[in-house]
């Protein structure tokens, strides 16, 4: 038994052949988050503070889906959501349609440590991170120029899109999972499990391209996106529609309490059972073992255990 | 074919000096409900009907903590928010941070059939409902003379709370007889064997703005799948993080657990110190409800004749 880690960039339609250029920046951000997660880890960091310390270095990397580099709503706004579970105390925090805090999974641990609440949202959530003092900054520090040309071309298209999702040519108007509208592609998240046993998960995400505003997806839900107990830790990206209709996170967890089933086991057939093409997610357990299964294309994501072991992949 | 069955609740967590004319109109708006559900089941309406009809008659009735007669937040404003399910397909739909609109549940089911969407909140959530044209109201509806009379008082500013000293009892950190437990819900099977949930509720009482409970969250306030209907009721926070009503279907599909069993076993192992309450229903006909909780305004019936209001244990 010894600590290990995951972490994600999303999970969704990611070519085979992705360009060199859009992989390369990605890859190192895994390795770099991946390390920094690793070294808090070896330091004696809790697992909490660790998927924390990981998701804000995650949500500082404009490449991904969250924080800074978070896609844009139909207005041409950000609205980032963001949760964190702590797996032996079952405590949790999440917040979600935040405009100007830089670092929503943060904003997330102080609603669970500082308010008797769970979720706090939209403007209340703002007034919470002014209270608090956390780092807020103008909403242009979160809009790349790559996403404001994203929303274009979903706009153009007159359909919300996700962050993988390959340009379709104008005369071939083929429906598709990732097109229908409720993919939450490009979120970040991570897990982590020190050698213990406690575990904590943490997710965090801009959403939807040319989402409406108001929308909510998947992350912030407990359960669904994010979830960790004294079984496992676990954080879900896709179609944020199906991960909360299938409880991912929790039923992770449920089929390893009540089922008995490993982690390994418990997590494919999860995502074996979600509608095809739809989820991913990330997972480790109580005693080290990690699990990073998806239905998609590919996914983002990258793990690392106390023995040696280290992977980074996409597809 | 199987029977059908409905339940319905108006929240768990009950003052035990609640006058005892307010317990008899609590039984009459629960009894008026379930006959309303029993006999559109009668007609075949589908469950998703059913849950939909029965929420809507209890968020207009100001007796309970939703729609008409919602909890305040601190501000002194109503945040509404409610969640709606179907067992076949899963399909659902969800609104948080809902301030001038009549019925959130029937929002809810559009933002479920008619956006690209499950779940909206807060002024994105109030655009989508004036897109529909749904019927909205100013904060006078809302706001009723009783909810306004049970606002806290500043910390500070009033410390007779004669009703916190002569009764300990507490939920989500409020006293008992100020704490707004009646979230409602409804949870139908029809005689196809479908199942659906719907819960409604104005949130607790004093509540900072943008507080998000676990009515409109799918998995904790509301579930359905093919196996049963399931609605919550009580500290928000306990029931998010037991992820309870997705719970009960969990246990009857990973344990094989029938209703009733998974129903005690969610209420007794899951709920850790947490305070609540939930009705049930299966695919086979089965009713059920449990809370851990001071009494709980509920009430259910059956097709074969069994019809049952009650409060207390």
């Amino acid at each position: 038994m010894g600590w290990a880690i995951a972490v994600h960039g999303g999970a969704g339609d990611i070519p085979v052949d992705i360009p060199l250029e859009k992989r390369e920046p990605r890859e190192a951000a895994l390795r770099h988050c991946l390390d920094v997660g690793i070294s808090a880890l070896k330091h004696g960091r809790s697992p909490l503070d660790v998927v924390e310390l990981v998701v804000r270095e995650l949500e500082n990397h404009p490449q991904f889906n969250a924080g800074r580099g978070s896609v844009l709503t139909t207005d041409g706004t950000v609205e980032m959501e963001a949760s964190i579970m702590d797996g032996q105390t079952k405590k949790c925090g999440a917040v979600c349609g935040l405009k100007t805090v830089v670092n929503a999974v943060s904003l997330a641990r102080l609603v669970m440590e500082r308010t008797p609440h769970i979720f706090l949202a939209f403007e209340g959530a703002e007034a919470f991170a002014r209270e608090q003092g956390v780092e807020t900054t103008e909403p242009s520090y979160f809009i790349t120029p790559e996403n404001i040309e994203r929303l274009n071309r979903a706009k153009e298209a007159n359909r919300v899109q996700i962050d993988y999702t390959q340009p379709i040519p104008r005369e071939v108007q083929v429906e598709t999972n990732t097109a229908t509208g409720e993919s939450q592609l490009g979120t970040v998240g991570c897990v982590a499990v020190d050698s213990n046993g406690n575990l904590a998960s943490a997710t965090s995400t801009g959403g939807l391209v040319n989402k409406m505003v108001g929308r909510i997806g998947d992350t912030p839900v407990i359960g669904a996106g994010t979830y960790a107990n004294s079984y496992c830790a676990v954080s879900a990206t896709g179609k944020g529609e199906t991960i909360i209709r299938g409880t991912i996170a929790r039923d992770v967890a449920a089929l390893m309490e009540f089922k008995g089933l490993p982690l390994k086991e418990a997590a494919a057939y999860v995502v074996e059972k979600a509608e095809r093409g739809t989820v991913g997610l990330i997972a480790v357990s109580a005693t080290g073992e990690i699990a990073m299964p998806f239905n998609t294309t590919g996914m983002f994501r990258a793990c690392a255990t106390e023995d040696g072991h280290s992977e980074i992949a996409i597809h | 074919m199987t029977g059908w069955a409905i339940a319905v609740h108006g929240g768990a967590g009950v003052d035990p000096n609640l006058p005892l004319h307010r317990q008899e109109e609590a039984k009459k708006l629960l009894t008026r409900c379930l006959y309303i559900g029993i006999s559109a089941l009668n007609t075949n309406l589908p469950a998703i009907d059913v849950v939909e009809l029965v929420v809507r008659e209890l968020e207009t009735d100001p007796l309970f903590n939703s729609g008409r007669g919602s909890a305040l937040t601190e501000k002194g404003t109503v945040e509404m928010e409610a969640s709606i399910m179907e067992g076949t397909k899963r399909k659902y739909g969800a609104v948080s941070g809902v301030t001038t609109v009549k019925n959130p549940v029937s929002l809810a089911r559009l933002v479920m059939e008619k956006s690209p969407h499950s779940y909206l909140a807060f002024s994105g959530a109030e655009d989508f409902a004036r897109e529909q044209g749904v019927e909205l109201a100013d904060s006078d509806y809302f706001i009723t003379q009783d909810n306004f009379d049970y606002r806290i008082p500043t910390p500070g500013l009033d410390s007779s709370c004669a009703a916190e000293v002569d009764n300990p009892m507490v939920m989500n950190g409020l006293p008992i007889s100020l704490y707004a437990p009646e979230t409602v819900g409804c949870v139908v099977v029809d005689k196809e064997g479908r199942c659906a949930a719907a819960t409604s509720t104005g949130g607790l009482m004093n509540k900072r703005s943008g507080r998000i409970g676990d009515s409109p969250i799918i998995g904790a306030g509301t579930y359905a799948c093919n196996l049963c209907g399931v609605s919550c009721t009580g500290e928000g926070e306990a029931i998010l993080r037991a992820t309870l009503a997705r719970e009960v279907a969990a246990v009857m599909e990973y344990k094989g657990l029938r209703l009733q069993e998974a129903v005690d076993f969610v209420i007794k192992e899951r709920l850790d110190e947490g305070k609540a309450g939930l009705i049930a229903v299966s695919s086979n006909g089965e009713v059920a409800c449990g809370f851990n909780a001071n009494g709980m305004f509920r009430g259910c019936a059956t097709e074969d004749g069994f019809i049952e209001v009650g409060i207390w244990e």
